[in-house]
């Protein structure tokens, strides 16, 4: 019987096997960030075991509040910024370097395929895009994983989610990934990595594939996962040039990783995309979704765009393809957050940002912010909101806030229109 | 290996939360993870849920269980969510299914997150919701006994020997510790 990636990375890093199906696995990587963290740290100081399994495998950000936004916040980025200095993680991401923590460590080359990362945030799931196993846990499973370098779980289930056709113009991995939820639900894939494979996905860029991923928690996935393949490699490819001899045979080791033709999986889901159109949300939850011309009208109060889901490079060309040469209406605001210093910086070269200023735009620091209603952008009780962010749950960006959920260049359209609108519109 | 001295208390009042797809944004808003301690997050357990017939103010502190329906606690993976239970006394949450961060969180910090099949949830709701009802919980037999007045009703649960050690050893960071 042959195996699912998930399987082969699980098989590869048991350290236990104490009961059932449950697996102790040995940690590649352990992220944290000023949220999750500091309860962890402030634990272990009172257990008397302020210690670090490996100061190179701990990456470190403050990036849900940056800048700090009152005196709470400002304690929560100093208990992290005191313990990666006292433990010497070199890897730490202080304001002015920092950025949202499923856009900055991809770019900064630290998840590989094959990999086994956990962080005390949900959408950790974003970095299954590489081919590895990464999981979003709570703040004990962090604290274990910084002091001993395990995590456990379940042996992997694994839902396939196979993606065919060509998308049309206009509609992108957000909408797919939308779909997907509102297909399945979000109990849909509960407790079981979800792997998505299929031509569409092959054709997918990373930013693409970590779109796709970053969802899967939004359908009660552990983790998304994708085959590594040439792009995969092509984007690491500047930080593992000195392990491999050259591009080849670093394919040809990822793809010893990738799921066996006879591996079996819990259930496969086949979808096709050819005839698919921008999707949005209505209501509290993100499997309640409808074309966005069933939104055509509603009236937003703020558009937002940013977040680990839809804050990167490619996701802000496009908004600003749609943006160019347009005003956004009187009627809403609208925030712009690169979701890192370098998306930032190559914004500023290509010239995107003066592109979304003269539009109107508000463009803000990176940071997650206002994704979870904690700065950089919260709604007043009865707004509304067009993200490229991730949940709309009541209140998540602010008490009595609704949200829709869209691409980038759906919000953009929206920003432009004052309405939800479908991009097309604003585009050749 | 563990004599279950660090073992929590999972008896008392029953609270009922009828709804499924609970999330841990509206058990605790983001707005409070800002809070370094467990403690300061008592006030804002469940603040923001709309739900007919329930108050915050009123209902939780009267509770030290809940029963609901499926896929409690998921969403955003703060363990802030269990903690904000925990420091309301409330060690015990019985539904048809979990989220898998929430359920583990559960577990790591010693609390019991038990599933029961739906059948049993509709009687027990049917029964008992709207009354004052309360559950005893003996552990080492995985017994529930739901009481109000003259009804009771006994309901076996069933959980994996992993996790029981979890609960025994209050916890993963105990367990981990004595292990790896």
């Amino acid at each position: 019987m042959g195996k699912t990636i998930a399987e082969k990375i699980f098989d590869a890093h048991k350290v236990d096997n104490p009961s059932g199906d449950i697996r102790v696995i040995q940690l590649d990587a352990v992220f944290c960030h000023e949220i999750t963290t500091p309860i962890a740290i402030n634990d272990l100081v009172k257990r008397g075991k302020d210690r670090v399994f490996d100061p190179d495998k701990i990456k470190v950000v403050i990036d849900h509040v940056s800048p700090a936004k009152d005196s709470k916040t400002a304690v929560q980025g100093k208990i992290l910024r005191e313990w990666a200095r006292r433990h010497n993680i070199r890897d730490f991401f202080d304001i002015g370097r920092n950025g949202v923590c499923h856009a900055l460590f991809p770019e900064k080359g630290f998840v590989r395929p094959g990999y086994t990362v956990i962080m005390g945030d949900s959408h950790t799931c974003t970095h299954g895009a590489f081919g590895a196993f990464a999981a979003g846990v709570g703040t004990t499973d962090l604290e274990v994983g910084i002091l001993k370098g395990v995590c456990a779980f379940h042996y992997p289930k694994t839902m396939r989610i196979d993606i065919r056709g060509t998308l049309q113009q206009g509609v992108y991995a957000k909408d797919v990934i939308l779909f997907v939820i509102g297909t399945i639900g979000v109990n849909g894939a509960a407790g079981r990595v979800v792997e998505f494979t299929g031509p569409t996905v092959k054709q997918m860029n990373m930013a693409a594939r970590m779109t796709l991923c970053n969802m899967a928690i939004e359908a009660g996935g552990t983790s998304g996962i994708c085959h590594p393949d040439e792009t995969t490699v092509k984007y690491l490819w500047p930080f593992i040039k000195n392990t491999y001899a050259d591009k080849a045979s670093a394919l040809a080791s990822f793809q010893s990783l990738i799921s066996d033709p006879d591996a079996s999986y819990d259930q496969v889901v086949e979808i096709d995309v050819s005839d698919l159109t921008p999707r949005t949300t209505r209501g509290f939850k993100p499997d309640n979704v409808v074309a966005v011309e069933k939104m055509e009208g509603q009236a937003v109060d703020q558009v937002y765009i940013g977040s680990c889901t839809n804050g990167r490079i490619e996701d802000l060309r496009t908004a600003a393809a749609v943006l160019k040469g347009n005003t956004i209406s009187e009627k809403v605001r609208a925030i712009v957050s690169p979701a890192t210093p370098h998306i930032f910086q190559q914004a500023l070269d290509e010239g995107l940002i003066k592109i979304f200023m003269d539009a109107g735009f508000c463009v803000t620091n990176p940071t997650c912010g206002a994704c979870l209603g904690m700065s950089n952008g919260v709604l007043a009780e009865g707004e509304i909101c067009a993200a490229t962010t991730n949940r709309n749950f009541n209140g998540r960006m602010g008490k009595g806030g609704m949200i829709h959920l869209m691409s980038p260049a759906t919000a953009a359209a929206t920003a432009i229109a004052g309405h939800i609108t479908n991009s097309s519109l604003f585009t050749n | 290996m563990y004599l279950g001295k660090d073992m929590k208390n999972f008896s008392g009042n029953v609270l009922f939360l009828d709804r499924d797809d609970i999330n841990t944004d509206e058990i605790i808003p983001a707005k409070y993870l800002t809070e370094n301690t467990k403690e300061a997050l008592a006030p804002y357990l469940l603040e923001d849920m709309e739900m007919e017939e329930f108050d915050p103010a009123i209902d939780i502190a009267a509770s030290q269980a809940i029963v609901t329906r499926s896929n409690f606690g998921c969403g955003s993976s703060r363990e802030h969510a269990p903690w904000a239970l925990e420091v309301n006394g409330i060690n015990l949450v019985i539904a048809e299914s979990f989220a898998r961060i929430f359920r583990q969180n559960m577990y790591n910090c010693g609390m019991l997150a038990v599933e029961i099949d739906k059948a049993t949830l509709d009687r027990l709701v049917t029964r008992f919701a709207g009354l004052g009802t309360t559950v005893e919980t003996d552990f080492e037999s995985s017994l529930f006994t739901f009481a109000s007045g003259d009804i009771e009703e006994v309901v076996p649960f069933s959980i994996s020997g992993y996790d029981r050690e979890l609960i025994h050893a209050g916890g993963w960071v105990n367990y981990a510790d004595s292990r790896y």
